[in-house]
């Protein structure tokens, strides 16, 4: 497994912890989200990253007395069709305002990876049956969306359609659009 | 009616093209069929039991001349020559290759049309009333929040893996020609006290295996807000509709689980912490599209017509298709144009490429170019001169299409069944058939008055039988087709869900049965009393003794 | 004597075919190969699942069929629709192109 981040592998330095598993000194750990409210404390002294694996068939506004130490929250799609994580990364990212990052783990497909980018998700842990550029083709062949303020912050982003049209005269749009479209 | 601007062309063409290069991939076994099938879902296609089948939307069920010009030219070049209207307001086309689909999509993309959402677990293609913009009884046109709602619904990035596919049904008028009662989310327009219109927004209707009529979730919503409640309810649904068991996976099953009080707090709660962020930009899109939506440059006219008026004295046929075929319109001089595509012995809903062709022209000379499709499986010009509505019926008479059987018995919705379904328990069409000319007899129909007859050839129950006067529920009984009867469904404003008579019938017994219940209706009723009318007033004992009585 | 039939759509134009006796999809059901001993339904189970991971066919799946003279009839209505074409449009599927089989749909 590898993780993607802004259309690149990059190396994956977090450690995942068991249950039981003893916190080491530093470093970058994924803690499940019992320990995380058991050891919250001891992990908020931690020197080095910390994020929380968290089911998909939890709320995640659970997790909002966390958020202050967490820098990922790692949220999962056990079959690409089972899509609770893309309301709860939704839900993260506008109602919780959580700011670090949130990786896509699981069944994670090229040909999901833009609706995941739109609802806020920018890590993805892949297998390696994919490269880097069939990745990027499957999430960049829509450049355009409908729904507003579901644009990922970080990278590629599709060309948000309503207000585009709203602020622009025609020309500008045609414009507008060639740039977005060659970009 | 809506045309695309740029972004509407490049959106439809980059998905197109993505789609084609799916299909490439699946070619070349790049892609398993495990892969590859939930994305050529959510492009229409499905696998059928003879062949590939394509759905594509009719948005709203509204059309123009030309695009349905290219639906027929697609039947003629890549298809048998026919389509099928569906209960979804969309055209189904019942042998295309996957090799071609591209190139079907493409075509569908000339004229601002795709196939995008026709199936999958994700929003579909968005229903209203047929004669949204033109009933006489309408609040408003309904389509603008109907379109808005599709650009909305379209490759939605948080929706499109929900735990089953999510319908939405929309009216503008107090009659509800939509059933929004049975739909996922109903949307019907009222005015509040102070003579604002907005949405009642209904939730958890829908047939199949388990028939329920919706729950309201809001009285009145005002129109700013409806998007963001939508997404309300829906995120809801996403993050608690079960995933364990496809039968239970809708979400008029998480209501039910969850009870209506319960699921009204849970989305009031989301609505709340989610806010209106965006209902400015959302407002003036509205409006943007809504200007789509102008009526015609109406006549000046006067509403009683004398060529219309004399015409019908001068032919008996022609006045009573009139009417039964024509309703009134909104504007004086005008009439609504209802095509049965239901004629004896046919297949209900099944159009061939040059009948599409002359309804195209047909529109195109008396209708402002646009066409509805109904979820009864017929077709509609809304714009219809009063004068020139002989001119219509002859034109429709000398093609057969002139069948004025609206709203009565012949008026048979009958899903594809067993001849087509790889899902089927029971063939559906033959149904319909033997029971259209059982009843051929137009003067008889009309003897029955009101009364509609609704045929699925499985549980998952697409020819809406639960909802109908009279339904037909196909199943199979030791490898032999069986045929169960229910009685008082409806899917108007009062809706409801019929109930099963008794033991089942074969395919030839059906149609006699049908003529008992018609029998029996007809020397019960009161003065002017419908077939519903009665039923609801004396319920199905009556009925029960006369099928299964002698027996 | 009855026996079972390996079927599966063509993968590039959708339409049905049936496993015959050189490994190859026919399109006619008359062609077919029918299984009638436990070895060689064994063998369809792994022809149908090697074929079901491969790009010529899909949905690929076995059903019931008899041998009447040198045709098969399948034992279900579905399939004997399937293998005809509907029973609506007489002018359309494996029956208008000569290639359905003398029997009856409805059996
Ligand atoms: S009701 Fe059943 S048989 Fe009819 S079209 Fe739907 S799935 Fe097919």
């Amino acid at each position: 497994m590898r993780l993607l981040k802004n259309g690149e592998f990059a190396s994956d330095d977090w450690t995942v912890l068991s249950e039981d598993d003893v916190l080491p000194l530093n470093g970058d750990v994924i803690v499940c989200f019992d320990r995380l409210m058991r050891d919250y404390a001891q992990l908020k002294a931690h020197d080095g990253r910390i994020a929380v694996s968290f089911p998909n068939d939890c709320a995640v506004e659970d997790l909002d007395d966390y958020l202050d130490i967490l820098d990922k929250v790692v949220l999962t799609f056990p079959v690409f069709t089972d899509g609770r994580a893309y309301s709860q990364a939704r839900q993260l990212r506008q109602q919780f305002a959580f700011e670090g990052e949130i990786q896509a783990s699981g069944n994670v497909l090229p040909d999901q990876l833009a609706f995941m980018r739109q609802c806020g998700f920018d890590v993805f842990l892949v297998n390696g049956r994919f490269d880097a550029e069939q990745w990027q083709k499957a999430a960049t062949s829509m450049t355009l969306t409908y729904q507003n303020g579901y644009l990922p912050e970080r990278g590629f982003a599709p060309a948000d359609v309503w207000k585009r049209r709203e602020v622009k005269s025609n020309d500008q749009l045609r414009s507008d659009f060639e740039e977005v479209w060659t970009a | 009616m809506y045309r695309y601007d740029e972004f509407d062309h490049r959106f439809v063409r980059e998905r197109t093209t993505q789609f084609r290069d799916q299909v490439t991939r699946r070619l070349s076994g790049e892609l398993t069929e495990d892969e590859f099938k939930p994305l050529r879902l959510m492009n229409g296609v499905y696998l059928q039991l003879h062949a590939y089948m394509l759905r594509v939307a009719v948005p709203y069920g509204t059309l123009s001349a030309p695009q349905m010009r290219q639906l027929a030219m697609i039947a003629e070049r890549y298809d048998r020559g026919y389509g099928h209207f569906t209960t979804r307001q969309n055209i189904q086309y019942n042998w295309p290759a996957l090799k071609d689909l591209p190139d079907v999509l493409d075509h569908l993309a000339e004229v601002e049309m795709h196939a995008i959402q026709t199936s999958g677990n994700c929003i579909r293609n968005v229903t209203t009333d047929q004669w949204a913009g033109v009933a006489a009884d309408e609040i408003a046109d309904p389509r603008p929040i109907c379109e808005l709602l599709r650009q909305w619904s379209s490759l939605h990035p948080e929706f499109s893996f929900l735990p089953r596919k999510f319908k939405i049904a929309v009216t503008g008028a107090p009659q509800d020609r939509a059933a929004v009662a049975v739909h996922d989310i109903g949307l019907h327009m009222h005015r509040n006290a102070d003579g604002e219109a907005g949405w009642e927004v209904l939730a958890g209707g829908g047939q199949g295996r388990t028939p329920m009529i919706a729950v309201t979730v809001r009285d009145w919503l005002p129109e700013r807000e409806l998007l963001p409640y939508l997404e309300a309810v829906m995120r809801v649904y996403n993050l608690h509709g079960r995933r364990d068991n496809k039968y239970k996976a809708r979400i008029k099953i998480l209501i039910h689980e969850l009870g209506a009080e319960e699921f009204r707090r849970q989305v009031e709660e989301e609505f709340a912490r989610a806010g209106t962020p965006e209902v400015e930009v959302e407002q003036r899109e509205l409006a943007r599209i809504a200007a789509y939506f102008a009526p015609p440059a109406y006549e000046d006219l006067q509403d009683v017509s004398t060529e219309f008026e004399l015409a019908k004295n001068g032919n008996r046929d022609f006045a009573n298709w009139a009417k039964i075929n024509v309703a009134e319109h909104k504007a004086p001089g005008y009439a609504i144009v209802n095509i049965s595509l239901k004629p004896v012995d046919g297949i209900p809903g099944d159009a061939t490429t040059e009948e599409m062709n002359l309804v195209a022209d047909l529109s195109e000379r008396y209708s402002a170019n646009e066409i509805r499709i109904t979820h009864r499986q017929n077709l509609v010009l809304p714009y219809v001169r009063k004068r020139d509505l002989f001119a219509v019926w002859s034109a429709l008479n000398d093609a057969g299409l002139a069948i004025a059987n609206l709203g009565h018995l012949g008026d048979i919705i009958a899903c594809p069944g067993m001849d087509y379904c790889a899902l089927a328990t029971a063939r559906s069409i033959p149904i319909a058939q033997d029971i259209s000319r059982k009843f051929a007899d137009l003067k008889r129909q009309y003897d029955v008055g009101p009364l509609t007859i609704n045929i699925s050839g499985c549980i998952n129950a697409c020819g809406h039988h639960h909802v109908a006067h009279i339904g037909i529920l196909g199943v199979d009984k030791k490898g032999k087709e069986f045929y169960q009867i229910t009685l008082g469904g409806a899917s108007d404003e009062n809706a409801s869900i019929g109930k099963i008579l008794g033991p089942g019938f074969s395919g030839e017994e059906v149609p006699d049965a049908i003529e008992k219940i018609i029998e029996t209706y007809i020397a019960i009723r009161g003065e002017s009393e419908t077939f519903l009318q009665t039923y609801r007033r004396v319920g199905a004992d009556p009925f029960k003794e006369a099928l299964y009585a002698t027996a | 004597m009855t026996g079972k039939i390996l079927t599966a759509n063509r993968v590039d134009d959708g339409l049905v075919v049936f496993l015959n006796g050189r490994g190859e999809w026919a399109e006619a059901l008359s062609e077919a190969w029918l299984g009638e001993h436990d070895s060689t339904i064994a063998e369809f189970e792994d022809i149908a699942s090697a074929a079901g991971a491969g790009t010529e066919v899909t949905d690929v799946y076995l059903f019931d069929a008899e041998r009447d003279g040198d045709e098969f009839v399948p034992a279900h209505i579905r399939e004997r629709i399937r293998a005809l074409g509907p029973t609506v449009r007489m002018d359309l599927g494996k029956q208008a192109e000569g290639i359905g089989g003398a029997f009856n749909a409805l059996g």
